[in-house]
């Protein structure tokens, strides 16, 4: 039943200044890609990526932006939490070779796609890009996976200097990728989009949402599809046709939001 | 759904004979927070808190659709007769064909239910809106009233084309682990099976009292479901939290075992069973 379980947080781990990540028990089978409602009693209930998986263990990465994340990063061990889902589809991994590309807080979900990439031995390329030094997190988790990491910020204070597009370009046109997965600002992966061609692609949008369930319609994208249950992941056939895509986002009022 | 032109053309293309739109007022609205929908044992409960766009920008999603020939019954809340009248104008300007009057939203101040108790105001917000508009009017009502017969009487008063019966009713859900009610504006209406006997009374006692043709809605799920509301008296349905029951072909599943009940029934045509449940 789609009715929030109210569980304890379990441990509290600051990424950076800004970014925590929360663990709490729930054994529901989770795909990387999937997301969960988060409610904050009293506070608000927001969708949230998954960002760690363990059979009886999960957790949620977050930069806190608003009062929702405001409250969700001050949480003690032990607060309680509402928790529904997991829901939404994930990342399908159909292919041997993959590129990962994670921008910003995108990272916390791209990087536990990677862990599970990994472990079926899929060839793992990824690039982790960040306003600078300072926004980055995760990169102790991803080098434990085995994978090809490359970390871009856009003031060169680590790794290569510039965007996650222009350096996936480059390792596009010397690779031959079977799929790429993006998670990250819409514009970023739009623009990847475009670079990818006829390359295979799947991107995570993320939209405001209410219900969680496909039935109140806030995060609908193009014909009616519902971020929440055809969605978060899309692939780029499907996103060929979505045309709100890199384009606008709705707020709680339903109006236009370009990006 | 049925907030932006793509997702009422996903619905219509999911059998569908018409579109009612979310209720649109005049300004944006954002609703209320999170948690606003959460599915209990036997239905959904929720308080969305009326969100929308707002008429000018809805109109934009309403004129896309405009070449797709999907029949469009436009929602509307106000505050008062002046406010829907304004609101109808707009969206009869904009193609809708028909007009939906929310006057029974359980858990919005000042609108809805608000308004939906008082039977003069039904009355004189209903006969405004016809004589500023030209096309169909209906006129959805609570079922949290006890005179719910005499708000349907003085909705045809004013000239209603149609009462659309029932709205959510009345509800709460409190967490036990956290001794708190869920809902974030903590009382919403519950839709959804538990509520179908409910709406099935209502129409029933709506039909026995007014001559206009009675919208049914409220808990259906299946055709057999649609089959109770029609014989209580109702001559068209509408369908919501069904679509999470039955996912967005709920349209197209209980239009066909509607049609699966009166073949085995040897009924050939839907309007002989409007009501029979009366004699």
């Amino acid at each position: 039943m789609n009715y929030p379980k109210v569980t304890k947080m379990i441990e509290g781990k600051k990424e950076n200044s800004d970014v925590k990540t929360l663990l709490f028990e729930y054994p529901e089978k989770t795909h990387s890609g999937q997301f969960f409602m988060i409610w904050i009693p009293g506070v608000d209930e927001i969708p949230m990526s998954v960002s760690y998986i363990t059979k009886n263990v999960k957790g949620i990465t977050f930069r806190k932006v608003g009062d929702a994340t405001k409250a969700l990063f001050n949480l003690k061990e032990g607060d309680k939490i509402g928790i529904r889902g997991p829901y939404g589809n994930g990342f399908k991994f159909n292919g041997k070779k993959i590129l990962f590309v994670g921008g910003g807080t995108g990272i916390a979900m791209m990087v536990s796609a990677v862990e599970q990439a990994t472990k079926k031995n899929i060839s793992a390329t990824v690039i982790l890009g960040a306003k600078s030094k300072k926004e980055l997190f995760f990169e102790d988790r991803i080098k434990k996976c085995g994978a090809e990491v490359h970390i871009t910020t856009d003031d060169g204070s680590q790794g290569h200097k510039g965007f996650a597009t222009d350096l996936a370009e480059k390792l596009i046109s010397k690779n031959k990728y079977d799929l790429v997965l993006t998670c990250g600002p819409e514009i970023m992966m739009k623009k990847l989009f475009e670079i990818c061609g006829n390359i295979p692609f799947q991107a995570s949008l993320e939209r405001y949402m209410k219900c969680g369930i496909g039935i109140c319609g806030q995060c609908t994208v193009g014909k009616g599809l519902r971020v929440c249950e055809e969605g978060p992941v899309f692939d780029g056939k499907t996103l060929k046709n979505i045309e709100d895509f890199g384009v606008f986002k709705r707020d709680a009022a339903g109006r236009k939001i370009r990006f | 759904m049925d907030e932006d032109a793509g997702s009422m053309e996903r619905i219509f293309n999911c059998g569908a004979g018409a579109i009612v739109t979310k209720s649109i007022g005049l300004e944006p609205r954002e609703g209320y927070p999170n948690p606003t929908v959460i599915e209990l044992e036997h239905g959904i409960l929720n308080a969305m808190g009326l969100p929308n766009p707002g008429i000018g920008e809805f109109g934009d999603e309403l004129k896309k659709l405009k070449k797709s020939k999907i029949p469009i019954i436009g929602s509307i809340f106000g505050a008062n007769s002046k406010e829907f009248v304004e609101l109808a104008k707009k969206m009869q300007s904009y193609g809708a064909d028909a007009l939906e009057l929310n006057m029974s939203c359980p858990h919005a101040k000042g609108y809805g239910l608000e308004i939906g108790s008082d039977t003069e105001l039904v009355r004189k917000i209903t006969s405004k809106v016809k004589e500023a508009t030209e096309i169909p009017v209906f006129v959805k009502i609570s079922p949290n009233l006890m005179n719910i017969a005499d708000i349907a009487k003085s909705a045809e008063k004013g000239n209603a084309d149609g009462i659309v019966a029932i709205n959510t009713v009345k509800a709460m859900k409190i967490d036990l682990e956290l001794k708190m009610p869920v809902l974030a504006n903590k009382i919403g209406g519950y839709s959804g099976k538990a509520i179908k006997p409910i709406g099935v009374r209502c129409v029933y006692d709506i039909y026995k009292n007014v001559n206009i043709p009675v919208i049914g809605v409220g808990g259906i799920t299946t055709g057999e479901d649609a089959l109770e509301y029609i014989m209580a008296g109702a001559s068209a349905i509408q369908i919501g939290s069904a679509i999470y029951y039955r996912n967005l072909d709920a349209f197209k599943k209980i239009c066909d075992e509607i049609e699966i009940w009166m073949r085995d029934h040897g009924y050939k045509n839907i309007s002989e069973l409007v009501g029979v449940a009366h004699t």
